[in-house]
């Protein structure tokens, strides 16, 4: 079992039986729900941007552990981040979840979801909760899919 | 070659379905499907999505190449050898289909791409003259392809889709149903012979008879059906009946709608092109008779071929034989899933078929699937399109193991032994 230990990592599985800021905002700026067509998993992201930086961030939903413990992360790696950084986050991202070349430097925690990249079917699971919040901040009304 | 076995028949558990018992050589049944014989991550490949689609034995993949190779030309139009030759297999095709399903005749048996395309052609055509405010009644446990066609068709004419509910168990509330056809205004009924999303095995003779009583057509979706148990569309007097045959054993690509002579003959053509008229001018076009009325264009011939091949090959070890040993596998499966802590099965109905549907507490259907995967086992994890289905029961996804006539005891085992392990790697 070594090699799933590669995708279900301790930090995803922490993640995942506790999800970070697993909750509501009450008075979003922004919001967005996730769809992946695939699994009927939703997710639903919310944000609070204040000056161009996002104050706080949360999130709800059900899905597996790849795509509870990718937003969990991702609440925490968003959190106090200029609007501006977001676009490139989640690029570098997606690199790290889809790219055999090296993991961009500076995502600390988030590499740990590298492993997915050896698991093509699970990619979208990984990318739901970021495809959310980039679809938040561009102010979509419908909740955006994975495919 | 026989594929029974001329030894003891295997000890099973009392059946309570299915009537025989089987006395199948499942190891030289297995030996005739060359996929079987792959390793998956290293580890022996043990295939449970039978239910999205069945592996193909030897006799159909050589068909297919025969056809190609050997005797290859359009159909229906040349009069030369290789036409003439590919014709017969064709039309051969369409004949071991009616036997298939004892139908009256060939020319109720239409080939489409698949059943969803066969159910798409009913919605088409048979329901182009519904009005505003007719009525078509499914039922709430229908794929995906027994849902969205009708919802079109409604969207279209201004007709109402009516849902018959099921029960928590995953059996059809036939009083319900009744009641519905009851409205003076339902125009046809279609709904599932066997659920993918939970094996229940409806009582169709029994929701036809119903829906005859009232003057209501109906049609089947066979899709998980005729893998499984023999179909007598006479037997039934079902109006529609279809099915695909990828998941009985041929290739993908190759759909089968059977419909009652009169039925067909009086409704429009569903698609317009080659093959499907007898007379064109510019002016107005005389249609060819059934079936080529509703095929039109080239067809997927060497794969129609193929298919009557897999028949040929489900008849000769016989679908009862089948039946007994599914459902042996069925028994043995869900006797071992119940013992697992925290693993819910979904859909437990009196009569069921060769699948089994259920979720882990704590995890994810997804994960599950994942996992064993790497353990060699292929299931499916999702919401099998159905997610009427997942929605009665508060879930987003099951994960499903669903078997077939090559399937073994020792799978089953191999099934559990990857789910404690799933649970081991989630500290459950």
């Amino acid at each position: 079992m070594s090699d799933l230990r590669d995708l279900y990592q301790e930090v995803i599985m922490d993640h995942n039986k506790r999800p970070r800021n697993f909750r509501i905002i009450p008075q979003p700026t922004h919001h967005a729900d996730g769809l992946n067509p695939l699994c009927g998993d939703r997710i639903s992201v919310y944000l609070d941007v204040k000056d161009g930086v996002i104050q706080d961030i949360s999130f709800q939903g059900a899905g597996c552990a790849i795509s509870s413990a990718s937003a969990s992360l991702m609440t925490e790696a968003l959190k106090g981040k200029p609007v501006s950084e977001v676009e490139y986050l989640v690029d570098a991202f997606h690199t790290v979840v889809t790219n055999d070349g090296e993991c961009p430097k500076n995502l600390g925690k988030l590499n740990v979801l590298a492993g997915v990249r050896d698991y093509p079917s699970r990619v979208k699971c990984a990318t739901l909760a970021w495809h959310a919040v980039r679809a938040a901040l561009e102010q979509h009304k419908d909740p955006v899919a994975t495919e | 070659m026989s594929l029974h076995s001329a030894t003891a028949p295997l000890p099973l558990t009392p059946l309570t379905s299915a009537t025989t018992r089987s006395t199948l050589d499942i190891a030289r049944i297995r030996a005739e499907f060359p996929i079987l014989r792959r390793k998956v991550h290293d580890k022996p490949l043990v295939y449970l999505d039978n239910a999205a689609s069945v592996q193909k034995p030897k006799a159909v993949i050589d068909a297919i190449s025969e056809c190609y190779t050997g005797y290859y030309a359009n159909i229906h139009r040349g009069v030369h050898l290789l036409s003439e030759r590919s014709t017969l297999a064709y039309e051969g095709t369409r004949e071991k289909v009616r036997a298939f399903l004892n139908a009256a005749s060939t020319q109720e048996i239409i080939f489409t791409r698949n059943a969803t395309e066969s159910i798409n052609l009913v919605a088409s055509s048979f329901g182009s003259d519904f009005k505003p405010g007719d009525e078509v009644v499914i039922t709430g446990m229908e794929h995906h392809s027994n849902i969205v066609p009708w919802q079109l068709l409604c969207q279209r004419t201004g007709a109402i889709l009516k849902v018959a509910p099921f029960t928590e168990t995953g059996e059809l509330i036939l009083e319900e149903y009744e009641r519905l056809l009851d409205s003076g205004r339902v125009k046809l009924a279609a709904f599932v012979h066997i659920s993918n999303a939970l094996g229940t095995v409806n009582p169709v003779k029994r929701m036809t008879e119903l829906a005859h009583a009232r003057g209501i057509p109906v049609l089947i979706d066979g899709a998980q059906s005729v893998p499984h148990l023999a179909v007598d569309v006479q037997a039934l007097d079902c109006d529609f009946y279809a099915f695909s045959s990828h998941k009985v054993y041929g290739p993908s690509g190759v759909g089968v709608l059977y419909g009652k002579k009169a039925l067909l003959q009086a409704m429009p053509p569903y698609q317009g092109g080659g093959d499907m008229i007898s007379v064109v001018t510019f002016e107005k076009t005389e249609y060819a008779d059934l079936p080529n009325k509703f095929e039109a264009g080239t067809p997927n011939i060497a794969d129609v071929i193929g298919l009557g091949v897999a028949l040929d090959w489900l008849t000769a070890i016989g679908l009862d034989q089948v039946a007994a040993h599914e459902h042996a596998l069925l028994e043995h499966a869900t006797r071992q899933l119940r013992e697992i802590p925290g693993l819910r099965i979904m859909g437990t109905a009196r009569d069921k078929a060769a699948l089994v549907a259920f979720t882990l507490q704590g995890v994810h259907p997804h994960d599950i699937g994942t996992i064993l995967d790497r353990e060699g086992v292929a299931i499916r994890a999702g919401h099998h399109c159905a997610q009427p289905v997942m929605q009665h029961y508060g879930v987003p996804a099951t994960a499903r193991a669903s078997f077939a006539v090559y399937n073994t005891h020792d799978e089953i085992d191999a099934l559990i032994k990857a789910l404690w392990k799933v649970k081991e790697m989630f500290e459950l």
